[in-house]
Formats: C-alpha cells, sequence, structure tokens
C-alpha cells in the first residue's frame, strides 16, 4: 500500500466548499483521509505556502493527432497539459480524419494510455466526418467513452441538425459544445470588426456573428431541453443572452479563455498573427463584460482552446496565418495574475472554474478531493513569479502571444492517480 | 545634385526612419519634410524627366504580391532617375512555391544586396512583417485596404501645390472607403496638417467610427459639395467586395458620381483628384475627368517626385 502525505498545504476544493491549512493523505492512488499526522508515509510533499487543489481540468484542448502530427501529438500535448497544471483534458474531434467513430475514440484513448501523462476524456463529433449534415452514431460514441460532442472548429450550422443533436444527446444526458459564429456574417475576416479593424484596414468578425449563434443555440435548447455548453465566449453581448438564459433556467453553461479575459483587438496594430484566433480578441468593454461574467457567475469553465500550429503556418501573412494559439502552459498563469492578482476572483472562486465546474460539464468523476475520489491533484505556487520562454513549451508548438510575460501563478506539483507526474523547476 | 536638392539634404537630418509603412505614425514635421524634398526633385529635374543619380550603386527591388503596373513603373523609374538599379519580381495572390512563405521569399531577394524593398500586398500589415524580418529598408506600396503612404503624399503635393496649403482646407474623400488604403493614408497626412476631413459614400462603406479619430463622416454629397475645397474621388474597388455594398452601379453614379450638374454646385475653384485607375462614369464623368478642376495628370508627375523623395531619404537614413 503506497501512502503520500501532502502537508501544510492551504487545500482548496469548491467541490467541497473547503480552503483550509491541513494535510492530506493519499493512499493507492486515492484521496484517503484529512488532517492526517507525518506518519511514516512512503512519499511526504512539503506543500507549505503552496495551494493543494483538485487537479485542474481543461475542458478544450486541440491535441492534433491524427493527422497534424507536425503542430502537436497527444503525447506532447498531454505533456504540455501537466506542465501547465493540468490533470485531466478533453480533446476536440477536429483531427484529421475526424473523431466520429468509436474506432476513432478508441485510438485517442490507447495514444493518450500510452502516452501515460495525464487523464483525457474525449469530445467527439456531433456529424458524420464533422460535416454538419446527419448525426454521428452519438449512442455508440457515448460507450466508447465520448464525454460530449462539439464539431468544434465549425459551428453546427444547420438549425435542424442542431436540434436533433439536442434531442438525440438527451438520451445519453450529454451536452452539446457549440462554436458559435454565423459564418456568412465573418467570411473573410481576420479580427474583431470594430475601430481597429476599420483603421487597420483588415476584414473584421463582428461580435454579431457570435452573438446571433449563441442565441440560436440557446433558443433551440430551450425548446428541447437539451444542453448547450457556448464554447469559448468571447462578446460581452453573447455573455448577456447567457446570463438571461441562466435566469430562466436554460440548460446553458459557457466556458472563456484567459486571451478573452486578457488581451483586446489593439494587439492586431502588431499584426502578428499570434494574436489571431477565432472567435477574435474583441474590444476592451468585451473583455471586461467576460470578466464581469466570470465574477457573477454566468461564466462557469475557463478553458484554453489550445490551437498549437506548427511555426511555419503562422509566419504567413494575416490572412494566410491560421486560426489559433498554445494556451496549456500559460492559463494557471494568467488566471494568477488577470483574475486573482487583479482583485476579480479569489482562488477557490477561480479554481472551481477549472476543477469541478468543467468535471459536472462533462460528467466526469474528477474535479473534488472528496475522500475515496482519484488523487489528482495540482500543486500551486501562487506567488511564483516566471517568465513565459516559448522555447521551454512542452507542446510542440510555440504560437504563443504571451511571450516574454511575467506572470504570477505556477503549478508546482502535478499528482495524477497518486503518482507524481510533473515538478515545476525551481529558480 | 542642385542647389535646392542641397538644401533638403540639410533638412533631411530630421528624417530617421528606416521604413516607410504608412502615414499614420508620420509627424507634421516628417510629411512636410518628404513634401518640400519632392517638391525640389520636381524642380531640379524639370518636372522628374531628367536624371539626378544621387543613388548610384544603390538596389531597390519591386516586390508586387498584387498586380499594379503604375506604381510599379512609378517606383522603378523614380529609382532610375537617382541612378539607382531596380529589379522587378511580381507573384501574384499567394502563389509562392511550395512551403516558401512570403518571408522567405523577401529574404532571398534581400540576399541579392538589396537596399530598399517595395512592397505591395494584398494583406495589411505585411510590409510590417517583412520590416520585422528583414535588415533592409522597406517601402509600404499598398498593402490591402490599409496603407498606401506615397499615394498619400502624391495626393496632399498636388493639393499643396495648387492650393498652396492644406492648414484649413476641407478635404472630401468620396466613395469606396471601407476598402481604400489611399483613404486612410489620405486620412492621416491630411489631418496631421490641419486639414478637415470629411469621407463620404454609401453607409455600408463609409463607417460612422471614422467620426472617433476625429473625421466627419457623411453619406450625401451634395449636402456637403458646397463645402469642399477638395474631392478626392476612390475608385470603387469591386474585386475587394465580398458582398455587395450597393443595389447597383447605376445607383451609385446616381447619388456620388461627380458630373456636370455637381460641379455647377461646388465652389468656382474646387480641385478634384483621383488616385486612378478610374472607372469613368462611375465616380466621375469623362468631362469632370477631363475637365479644368481635374489634376489628375499632375498626379502622376507628383508620384514620380514624391517616390524619389522617399527613395533618397531613406537610403540617406540607411
Ligand atoms: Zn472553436
Ligand atoms: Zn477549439
Amino acid at each position: 500500500m503506497s501512502r503520500t502525505l501532502i502537508a501544510g498545504g492551504r487545500v482548496i476544493d469548491p467541490s467541497q466548499k473547503l480552503d483550509r491549512v491541513t494535510n492530506l493523505l493519499i493512499e493507492d492512488g486515492r484521496i484517503a483521509a484529512y488532517d492526517v499526522a507525518p506518519n511514516g508515509q512512503d512519499l511526504t510533499i512539503d506543500a507549505r505556502g503552496k495551494i493543494v487543489a483538485p487537479g485542474l481540468i481543461d475542458m478544450h484542448v486541440h491535441l492534433r493527432e491524427p493527422g497534424r502530427e507536425e503542430d502537436e501529438t497527444i503525447k506532447t500535448g498531454t505533456a504540455a497539459a501537466l506542465a501547465g497544471g493540468f490533470t485531466s483534458i478533453a480533446c476536440m474531434p477536429n483531427t484529421e480524419p475526424p473523431i466520429d467513430t468509436q474506432a476513432q475514440v478508441e485510438f485517442v484513448q490507447h495514444q493518450a494510455a500510452l502516452a501515460g501523462h495525464c487523464n483525457v476524456y474525449v469530445v467527439a463529433c456531433v456529424s458524420k466526418n464533422r460535416e454538419g449534415k446527419e448525426l454521428a452514431e452519438l449512442g455508440q460514441l457515448v460507450q466508447a467513452g465520448a464525454v460530449a460532442f462539439t464539431d468544434d472548429g465549425s459551428p453546427v450550422y444547420d438549425a435542424e441538425l442542431m436540434r436533433r443533436a439536442f434531442e438525440y444527446a438527451l438520451m445519453f444526458d450529454k451536452p452539446i459544445l457549440n462554436h458559435a459564429e454565423v459564418r456568412e456574417l465573418t467570411s473573410g475576416g481576420v479580427m474583431h470588426e470594430g475601430l481597429v479593424s476599420l483603421l487597420l484596414g483588415l476584414s473584421g468578425m463582428p461580435a454579431a456573428a457570435e452573438d446571433a449563434m449563441v442565441s440560436r443555440d440557446i433558443v433551440l435548447a430551450e425548446a428541447t431541453g437539451g444542453r448547450i455548453h457556448i464554447m469559448h465566449i468571447s462578446s460581452g453581448g453573447s455573455v448577456e443572452v447567457v446570463r438571461r438564459a441562466k435566469r430562466r433556467a436554460v440548460r446553458v453553461t459557457t466556458e472563456v479563455c484567459p486571451h478573452h479575459f486578457t488581451l483586446n483587438d489593439e494587439c492586431l496594430r502588431s499584426f502578428d498573427s499570434n494574436f489571431k484566433m477565432s472567435p477574435p480578441l474583441r474590444s476592451a468593454s468585451d473583455v471586461e463584460a467576460c470578466i464581469a461574467g466570470l465574477v457573477d457567475g454566468t461564466i462557469d469553465v475557463i478553458c484554453t482552446d489550445h490551437a498549437p500550429h506548427a511555426l511555419e503556418k503562422k509566419m504567413q501573412e494575416l490572412d494566410q496565418a491560421p486560426f489559433g494559439i498554445v494556451g496549456l502552459e500559460t492559463a494557471l498563469g494568467l488566471v494568477g495574475t488577470r483574475l486573482v492578482q487583479a482583485g476579480h476572483l479569489t482562488w477557490p472562486q477561480a479554481l472551481e472554474k477549472m476543477t469541478i465546474n468543467p468535471a459536472r460539464v462533462l460528467g466526469i468523476d474528477k474535479g473534488t478531493l472528496a475522500v475515496g475520489a482519484d488523487a489528482d491533484i495540482t500543486i500551486i505556487d501562487p506567488d511564483r513569479r516566471w517568465t513565459v520562454d516559448t522555447s521551454r513549451f512542452a507542446s510542440k508548438s510555440s504560437n504563443s502571444p504571451f511571450a516574454g510575460w511575467v506572470l504570477t501563478g505556477r503549478a508546482d506539483t502535478v499528482i495524477v492517480g497518486g503518482k507524481v507526474k510533473h515538478q515545476a523547476e525551481r529558480g | 545634385m542642385s542647389t535646392e536638392v542641397g538644401e533638403a539634404s540639410t533638412m533631411s537630418a530630421a528624417w530617421t526612419r528606416r521604413h516607410l509603412l504608412g502615414l499614420e505614425d508620420l509627424s507634421a514635421e516628417e510629411l512636410i519634410l518628404i513634401l518640400d524634398t519632392a517638391a525640389s526633385f520636381k524642380e531640379a529635374t524639370g518636372g522628374c524627366k531628367k536624371k539626378l543619380p544621387s543613388l548610384t550603386g544603390r538596389t531597390c527591388a519591386n516586390l508586387f504580391f498584387e498586380p499594379s503596373t503604375r506604381t510599379r513603373t512609378s517606383f522603378s523609374l523614380a529609382a532610375r532617375r537617382l541612378g539607382a538599379d531596380t529589379v522587378d519580381f511580381s507573384s501574384s495572390g499567394s502563389s509562392l512555391s511550395k512551403g516558401e512563405t512570403f518571408i522567405d521569399t523577401a529574404k532571398n531577394i534581400e540576399a541579392m544586396g538589396v537596399d530598399v524593398v517595395v512592397v505591395r500586398h494584398r494583406t495589411p500589415g505585411t510590409p510590417h512583417l517583412l520590416a520585422q524580418n528583414l535588415a533592409c529598408s522597406v517601402i509600404n506600396a499598398g498593402d490591402g485596404p490599409h496603407e498606401h503612404p506615397t499615394q498619400g503624399l502624391l495626393d496632399i503635393m498636388t493639393v499643396r501645390e495648387q492650393l498652396g496649403r492644406i492648414d484649413g482646407l476641407t478635404v472630401a474623400l468620396v466613395g469606396d472607403i471601407a476598402h481604400s488604403r489611399t483613404a486612410r493614408s489620405n486620412i492621416w497626412g491630411l489631418k496631421k496638417l490641419g486639414a478637415h476631413v470629411i469621407v463620404c459614400g454609401p453607409s455600408t462603406l463609409v463607417s460612422p467610427l471614422w467620426r472617433e479619430v476625429g473625421v466627419e463622416v457623411s453619406h450625401n454629397l451634395d449636402a456637403i459639395l458646397p463645402r469642399c475645397d477638395v474631392l478626392n474621388l476612390l475608385r470603387i474597388q469591386f474585386e475587394r467586395q465580398t458582398t455587395r455594398p450597393f443595389p447597383s452601379v447605376r445607383e451609385y453614379a446616381h447619388l456620388y458620381a461627380m458630373n456636370r450638374e455637381r460641379l455647377a454646385k461646388a465652389k468656382e475653384d474646387i480641385l478634384i483628384l483621383a488616385p486612378g485607375p478610374i472607372n469613368r462614369g462611375v465616380e466621375l464623368t469623362p468631362e469632370v475627368a477631363d475637365g479644368p478642376h481635374s489634376v489628375i495628370l499632375e498626379q502622376v508627375t507628383n508620384g514620380l517626385a514624391v517616390r524619389m523623395a522617399v527613395l533618397w531619404l531613406i537610403c540617406g537614413a540607411l
């Protein structure tokens, strides 16, 4: 029987509304007991001055394998997750081929097991071949282990297909995750439509393109009783639409990425393609609205939308460069710096959106330090100041707009199933 | 080198830029320096007809990723009037050799010993990326709808030459503001030199957000016309429009084309510019284009003078 004691840390577990300094005992890969005194355990981890949290969950990651191994593999992507403090991630199905069959789900699970880094949950396609025409075999995908459905990269465009997806997924109580974008309004777009796009002469992607699709999805979820999870919310209008829907008890949840509560469209003045993502960096007032949504609970989850692209793809003209940035290794530092240090959220509030909330959206048994739970634990050094050095990323790609940023807060020790899987470098 | 240009060269102590990427970043002093230098060159070369070999041994590369005969020819001629060597690289669209980025292409060209790269590209910001990645100088010869600084400068030079000043003038830019790099360069340059700028055209092509940078916005040409000292008629860029921003060319011409009837309502000495190539009958009718208020051909000569000035200042700053 292997026993590890995490001693003297501030244990924050929002699932139990727990926030106190205590010792935590792990036995055989599970949370065994609290308030245990040091007494001949196999390993004692000194967590004084640190936060002991349930292992962080990132429910929006693009691992790229199969098909685009030049950008990322399941092995490198899960290593990046560990380096960023994540013990569980959910990966998106817009691979080549897309994850729309049982065999594809099993392939990802197999590769993830081989890599042996963090837990990987598969989000499978809503539609066959991600074409937006007919439903994928959702029932069989659930059987294989799919935790949710999305055609991310693209919206589920056809309203009838979306309605059917809501109705059908209800049988399995699975949410539909939608990338909300009315494509007619964003065609050729490179950045948020507003004063900055006007001055730069760059084609815009108006906030209305997101708001209109968010509104449609909520109406359809309400009509069917289905579960909608709005992916990577970025506009103040959409936050307000979700806020009102929640008041009506529509089954809606939403997530925001660190770049959308940190950066705005002014960044595009540099013409650097590391500021190009979809949805785009919006105006300063949208950034404020996202933070307000995090504060009042409208936004349930913080995720990364980790989207690796090899350097040569991003080193193109702004209209040719692909959308997206890597995020796994900077998310926690940005949460610490932009949300906690800035005084918007407390650590318990922030961690709730990175642990139990995504676990509940996906219906997975994670995100808690309750006795008996899997010992997935992230020990965070909340005061650690560090400089983002993309050359040291575990990810295969380095397309980050945060290179050179000094952040506060970093994962110190990452434990998956009771085993220490990552230890931050000192100094 | 003539005395006039010699005088300009003492002023060029103020010029420190290695690149000319847009007029948004330039100060009024820098704009005036370019305009004065261009005027000196124009005079010293008898209207840009004679050579003035002050850049002998330098090489300018025209790197055009978008077809353009006028601007490329004007830059080549300007460089050769100054005694520089020129090389032309044209590549339409993104049809570069496989796997090679435009930065690789530019670096290859730079490696041939080029001092200045003149770049035209359909995508805003491309000259800026080259400036960050190359050791040589970069001149923006038009980056999508963003900026076309030498076009803005030659328009402003023409106005200044004809009316003697910029400060206090009311200048209307009429037409497809949304897709016009000429409009953006004119706006920055004119405003810095004290003009009142109006952007006028259909509401689908003229955003109300322009007001936020101190530009007047109008959708009614007839209403603003009596106040204008200068009209700059911008070409409708059908090729850049993804959706039709107005119902028909006929309707556009009805609302915005400069014709004889409208001219009668304008100031007597109104100046009419058109950056060309124009759609005759759409932005303006032939009798206006070829009439006494039009300075379209003068713009072409001034384009040469401005490009000589810019090349000379930038090479001096190398
Ligand atoms: Zn997406
Ligand atoms: Zn995504």
